[in-house]
């Protein structure tokens, strides 16, 4: 019962939290608040019994995606969103709140939270349950058909970031060799500097 | 009010879901519509982890007197997911500082200009 009260609760900041990130101009204050809520999440993780991914998200989440979106907020040394007036807030909130009432709808049918013999805890989770300690000698679920049962899966996993890895530093890593008219005449000036 | 409580979770997460959806279409910053993104991106890992978790359940991990555990699929799927989300977050956020290199402004607007100039 206190599980419930505590995800009831946590599940209403985290809808606060979200609210504010896109009501606030300040870019930093959005990142920070995305800080908080990615922590909020980590939080719910651990209430719902996901051990591995709450500290997955904290570590993930709250840490390394906050650093990231600070250092990209230092390198385009843009602290303030300009709200134009040219898009029309009523066109996309009546798209959202259509898509949301269809979605709302879809639930109706979903078997309730924490019930037992939904059919996602039927089939071949009670598999693992049963036999991931015999087969594979580790008594954390998780990581038995993470390393084990779906090595090969996690493998794929390691391309994907090591591709995404390479694509930042191909985007990142050299240095730009046509100066752009676009940009201030001041960084190109100090730019050609550099190069002679 | 029991439908209410059972269901609540999948709510919010809709409402999460669809916060993200409208920061991504409506605000024309970048680093807010990436942002936008990663709240979506949650609201998703709320919807998986809310379907296997199991009232009175513990957590998957082997205990002995424990009878009744979590689903763990869920668990192993999400913390695939978190960690390619990060990636793909990394990617993006390059970009921008790629397109801020090269049209000195992240604003979508003013780079639709730009380009409409050209």
């Amino acid at each position: 019962m206190i599980d419930l009260i505590i995800n009831i609760i946590l599940l209403a900041f985290l809808a606060i939290t979200a609210v504010a990130i896109i009501r606030s101009t300040n870019l930093f204050a959005s990142i920070m608040l995305f800080g908080i809520f990615s922590l909020l999440s980590a939080t719910l993780f651990v209430v719902m019994d996901a051990l591995d991914v709450a500290f997955t998200e904290a570590a993930v989440g709250a840490g390394i995606s906050t650093i990231l979106m600070l250092t990209t907020l230092v390198l385009t040394k843009n602290h303030n969103e300009k709200r134009s007036h040219a898009h029309r807030p009523w066109l996309s909130l009546a798209v959202v709140i259509i898509t949301g009432m269809v979605l709302v709808y879809g639930t109706l049918d979903i078997p309730g939270f924490g019930d037992p013999a939904a059919p996602a805890n039927m089939h071949v989770a009670q598999y693992y349950i049963n036999n991931a300690l015999p087969e594979t000698g580790v008594p954390n679920i998780v990581t038995a058909v993470l390393a084990s049962y779906r090595g090969f899966d996690t493998l794929g996993e390691v391309a994907v970031i090591f591709t995404a890895g390479v694509a930042v530093l191909l985007l990142l890593g050299g240095k730009p060799s046509i100066p752009n008219s676009n940009s201030n005449p001041g960084i190109n000036k100090k730019r050609e500097e550099d190069e002679t | 009010m029991d439908f209410f409580i059972s269901h609540y979770n999948y709510w919010i997460v809709i409402f999460l879901m669809m916060v993200g959806l409208y920061t991504v279409i409506n605000r024309g910053n970048l680093i807010k519509k990436i942002i936008g993104l990663n709240i979506f991106q949650v609201s998703v890992f709320f919807l998986y982890i809310s379907m296997g978790a199991v009232k009175d359940g513990a957590a998957p991990i082997i205990t002995e007197g424990v009878k009744l555990y979590s689903n763990p699929l869920p668990h192993v799927l999400i913390l695939t997911a978190i960690v390619v989300g990060v990636a793909t977050t990394a990617l993006g956020l390059a970009l921008v500082v790629r397109i801020k290199e090269s049209y000195g402004t992240i604003e979508e607007d003013e780079i639709h200009e730009m380009d409409h100039s050209l």
